[in-house]
């Protein structure tokens, strides 16, 4: 175990098979990220396993040189947990969407993190469906004109990081598809975190949802739409780091100040406590900035470690198959 | 064919020793009958004859007190000769109240004996019971023997010394009663007494009554001055082969079967399932038994189930998942994903009454056509099914077998009644238990997914984990040669054949069909599949030794099929076909043997009697005549 991996690349993580999105797709920029990532994880090529279930982001595992099933639509986290629960070695990923891990296969998503099951799930959320050409999905906002939805669509959306929060997750952050340096940090961040590690990606879809997340993207106005959370450091934002998030402990909302005159009110970012987690995932333009980074996290053990103790207490004493059908009342005939 | 009339059959207590005996016991849900009837069967296996037993329970856990839809009843039916069904009529009936006498009386025989308790017939049981005047009163039961006693007075006497509450004594009148049966047929308590101890470990004074209720039922029937042609019954011990024997249920004979493939595989199994009436049990079992190689997932739904039990198959264990009727229809995408992406995978129907909710505690073999044909896309699996409880052991361990000598999912099926149901079983030596030891590729040399086994076109098991075998695989259509996607129209034949053939070719690695009892040809042939196997034998025994030209032909591999099953099937004049459904088994018979075959159908919940089976052959036999 002490040996030393081979020096690998970018290049070795890549498969020999054409990549087929859409030019433009923030998807490129996520796998090229994720690439990147592989050679600096403390983990053997073979031991790399991503599973996904259906849409344009589930084609994933075909372009990574790794172990990948690329499965049925919505139930990748339930195929994942069982690989992990089989082989607790590997280093599983989920690579879902927002209509693959939040409508079909929401409750498997759920489960997967209630129960903390060690993995890494990167939801690339486009607030579309895309591989269907371009309905609108339970990430959309309403009024989003869609095939199914030409006057605009009526659902209310769900936020992917408050469904994972109320369904008990160890981890959850945010970051954006073509930020690599921002997603490769907390990618590796989740993908130390023991436990089920929820990575919400703002994906851009230029056919179908061009431009949906243009305000937390541009360069030049995203420093009013979007705040990088740090631990410990306190929560800012501008152009010129002028902008500051308070809570009002009154009315337990959260306030956008300037941060000159008001220094010492200004709250910071602490990413063990769950009320907090709340509010900051909560936030949304264009009154509110749109929190990236580890939003939440949390020390657990993970639900293949308990089910691997499970296991091992059982297997102490030593059983034959002998003893066990002979086990209980029998007789003999003679 | 209409299912016949069914006459019950004389009653034969007048002799002081019977050949064979049917007891049931019925009360309330609540009353202990599953417990009573099981150390009842314990005992009558250790006695010697053989046997085999029924638990007939609603779906509600605690229906009202008193209630006709909340008696539960355990039927066994032993002898002296071979038992494989639990009886058609009932010799012995113990009713512990007003419903359990009025739900059960219809199938006691004239001259049966009736076991009541008189203490529970009050006025307000009677009237729930729907009864207008008093049955133990009005003389509706003269036909039949009648054992009346207020067992509730004789149990409060019995533990009166130990200090129970009123309900808490009440409790142990189903031991009473079990005391009392077990006198009427010489029958030991030894092994109740001991198991009643290893129970109530905690409660010794809970314990102390139950044993001292069992003891006192035991000495009212040899002291009491019982009516005449009420007397101690001697049933000769059975004539079985010599052995190590115990009972085993169905599901506790698939669990070992599952657990026995895993060792003669040499592979680890991953159970995820979702509780489901009549299939729960078996993940209760496995769940205990990992101390084997077997770990268990209870999912959130049937779906994560089955997808769980892939993922496991894909890095490297056996994955099983394990449901009814219902369930299955919902795992159905996960199964061809399986078939798809060519990873073992091991699916159990315990078969329920449908559709939708049915009948979740009845039985029913309704499901056949989804195993075959319930999938999208061009599918085929291998269905295997159990035929008796200590069938499932076999059925499991060939379902490994085939499951990962050729990468495909396998179906089998088992039913409420198998699963249920208990019969003694000769422990089989483990040293004979035949091996088939998996190998997961490892060679990274030129290697690619698409690598088969050219005999038995199986794909490489190629697990996660293993350095220079990265690669990946889905429900995409992949090509022959490589592995990768194709959309290529040629190709999608060749994998469409490629599929087909695989499961086809498990026929050359299967045992040719045999028949169970009779001739390889003649007049009539009975074909059955599954748990209608203890009815058809004892039927076909009957009319084998009324002189009629009958064989008994019971069909394990549903698919594929037994190569020579056309050719066997061929050498009979007729064939009748009877199945718990209103026909799907025949319908593969008679289009892919192109043979005219009779159904013979009963969807009741229930399991064929003896009785109806037998009819059906004279029916048909006069038909040919």
């Amino acid at each position: 175990m002490n040996q030393a991996l081979p020096t690998l690349t970018l290049k070795d993580f890549a498969s020999d098979q054409e990549v087929r999105w859409c030019p433009g797709c923030g998807d490129y920029a996520i796998l090229k990220t994720i690439q990147k990532l592989m050679p600096r994880l403390d983990t053997p090529k073979e031991n790399q396993v991503f599973v996904s279930g259906i849409g344009c982001s589930s084609r994933f595992p075909y372009y990574m040189n790794t172990f990948g099933f690329h499965t049925i639509h919505g139930r990748a986290p339930a195929i994942a947990t069982g690989v992990k629960l089989a082989n607790p070695e590997l280093d599983v990923w989920v690579i879902t969407g927002d209509g693959d891990g939040f409508s079909i296969g929401g409750n498997h998503m759920m489960h997967v993190i209630r129960r903390n099951v060690d993995l890494n799930i990167l939801l690339f959320n486009n607030e579309i469906y895309g591989l269907t050409k371009g309905q609108y999905s339970p990430t959309s906002q309403v009024g989003t004109r869609s095939p199914s939805s030409p006057t605009g669509s009526i659902d209310s959306p769900l936020s992917p990081c408050l469904v994972a929060l109320g369904s008990g997750s160890t981890f959850i952050s945010r970051s954006i598809d073509t930020e690599a340096k921002h997603l490769t940090e907390v990618v590796k961040r989740g993908h130390d975190h023991r436990g089920a590690s929820f990575i919400e990606i703002l994906q851009n879809c230029p056919i179908y949802n061009d431009g949906i997340f243009e305000q937390v993207k541009d360069k030049k106005i995203a420093p009013d739409f979007r705040v990088e959370l740090s631990h410990g450091q306190p929560i800012i934002f501008g152009k010129e780091s002028e902008k500051g998030i308070t809570l009002n402990r009154d009315s337990l909302e959260l306030e956008v100040v300037s941060v000159a005159g008001n220094e010492g009110k200004l709250l910071v970012h602490d990413e063990t406590h769950k009320i907090q987690a709340q509010l900051l995932a909560t936030m949304t333009g264009p009154d509110f900035p749109v929190a990236v980074g580890v939003i939440y996290r949390e020390e657990k053990t993970s639900f293949v470690e308990d089910s691997q103790e499970l296991v091992q207490k059982a297997r102490i004493e030593k059983s034959s198959l002998k003893s066990l059908l002979h086990s209980g009342h029998t007789w003999e005939v003679k | 064919m209409e299912l016949a009339e069914e006459k019950l059959d004389e009653h034969h207590l007048d002799k002081n020793e019977v050949v064979d005996v049917v007891v049931r016991f019925a009360g309330d849900s609540g009353d202990g009958m599953q417990l009573t009837g099981s150390n009842f069967t314990q005992a009558t296996a250790l006695y010697g004859n053989d046997l085999s037993t029924f638990p007939d329970f609603p779906a509600e856990i605690r229906a009202p007190v008193g209630a006709t839809f909340g008696v539960s009843a355990f039927q066994i039916y032993f002898g002296a000769e071979d038992v494989t069904t639990a009886g058609d009529a009932v010799d012995v009936l113990v009713a512990m109240n007003p419903a359990a006498l009025v739900t059960n009386i219809g199938n006691l025989v004239t001259g049966g004996l009736i076991i009541v308790d008189s203490g529970a017939f009050t006025a307000k049981n009677l009237s729930k019971a729907k009864y207008e005047s008093h049955p133990l009163e009005d003389g509706s039961l003269a036909a039949y023997r009648i054992l009346n006693i207020d067992i509730h007075k004789q149990v409060l006497a019995a533990v009166e010394p130990f200090g129970l509450s009123h309900k808490e004594a009440l409790r142990c009148k189903n031991m009473w009663t079990l005391g009392l049966v077990m006198w009427l047929f010489d029958r030991d308590r030894s092994a109740t007494i001991e198991s009643l101890q290893t129970k109530f470990a905690s409660k010794p004074a809970i314990a102390d009554s139950n044993i001292a209720a069992l003891n006192a039922g035991h000495i009212y029937g040899e002291t009491a001055d019982l009516p005449a042609g009420i007397h101690v019954y001697k049933v000769p011990k059975a004539k079985v082969s010599p052995g190590i024997y115990r009972n085993v249920t169905g599901t506790q004979a698939l669990a070992w079967g599952l657990v026995a493939g895993s060792e003669m595989a040499d592979i680890d199994l991953l159970f995820a399932s979702y509780p489901i009436t009549p299939a729960s049990n078996l993940l209760h079992e496995l769940t205990n038994l990992k101390e084997f190689r077997v770990n268990t997932f209870q999912a959130e739904d049937e779906i994560a189930a089955v997808c769980a039990a892939i993922g496991g198959s894909f890095a490297g264990s056996l994955g099983i998942t394990s449901s009814a009727g219902p369930g299955i229809a919902l795992k159905a995408e996960g199964i061809a994903l399986a078939a798809a992406s060519e990873l073992p995978l091991i699916v159990v129907n315990t078969q329920r009454g449908g559709p939708s909710t049915g009948l979740p505690t009845k039985t029913e073999q309704s499901d056949y056509n989804m195993a075959l044909f319930g999938r999208h896309g061009d599918t085929p699996i291998p269905v295997i099914a159990a035929s008796t409880s200590i069938d499932c052991f076999d059925v499991a361990m060939e379902a490994v077998r085939i499951a990962t000598k050729y990468m495909t999912p396998v179906m089998l099926l088992s039913d409420g009644y198998l699963a249920n149901a208990a019969e003694p079983w000769k422990i089989p030596a483990v040293d004979s238990l035949p091996s088939f030891p998996v190998k997961h590729y490892d060679d990274p040399t030129e290697f690619k997914p698409s690598i088969r086994n050219e005999e038995t076109l199986a794909r490489v098991w190629a697990k996660p984990g293993t350095p220079g075998l990265e690669h990946r695989i889905g429900g995409i259509e992949r090509s022959y040669d490589t592995g990768d996607i194709s959309y290529d129209p040629d190709n999608h034949q060749k994998m469409t054949n490629l599929r087909k053939a695989k499961v086809d070719g498990i026929a050359s690695d299967i045992p040719l069909q045999e028949v169970c009892y009779g001739n390889s040809s003649g007049r009539l042939a009975v074909v059955g599949w599954g748990s209608t196997f203890g009815a058809i034998h004892q039927a076909v025994k009957r009319a084998v030794a009324e002189g009629l030209d009958v064989s008994h032909i019971q069909v394990r591999y549903l698919a594929p099929m037994p190569s020579n099953l056309g050719e066997l099937l061929a050498n009979f004049d007729a064939v009748i076909v009877p199945e718990m459904n209103s026909g799907q088994f025949i319908r593969t018979i008679r289009s892919e043997f192109l043979i005219c075959a009779d159904g013979v159908n009963k969807v009741a919940g229930q399991p064929f009697k003896i009785g109806e089976i037998l009819a059906a052959i004279h029916e048909k036999y006069q038909e040919l005549d």
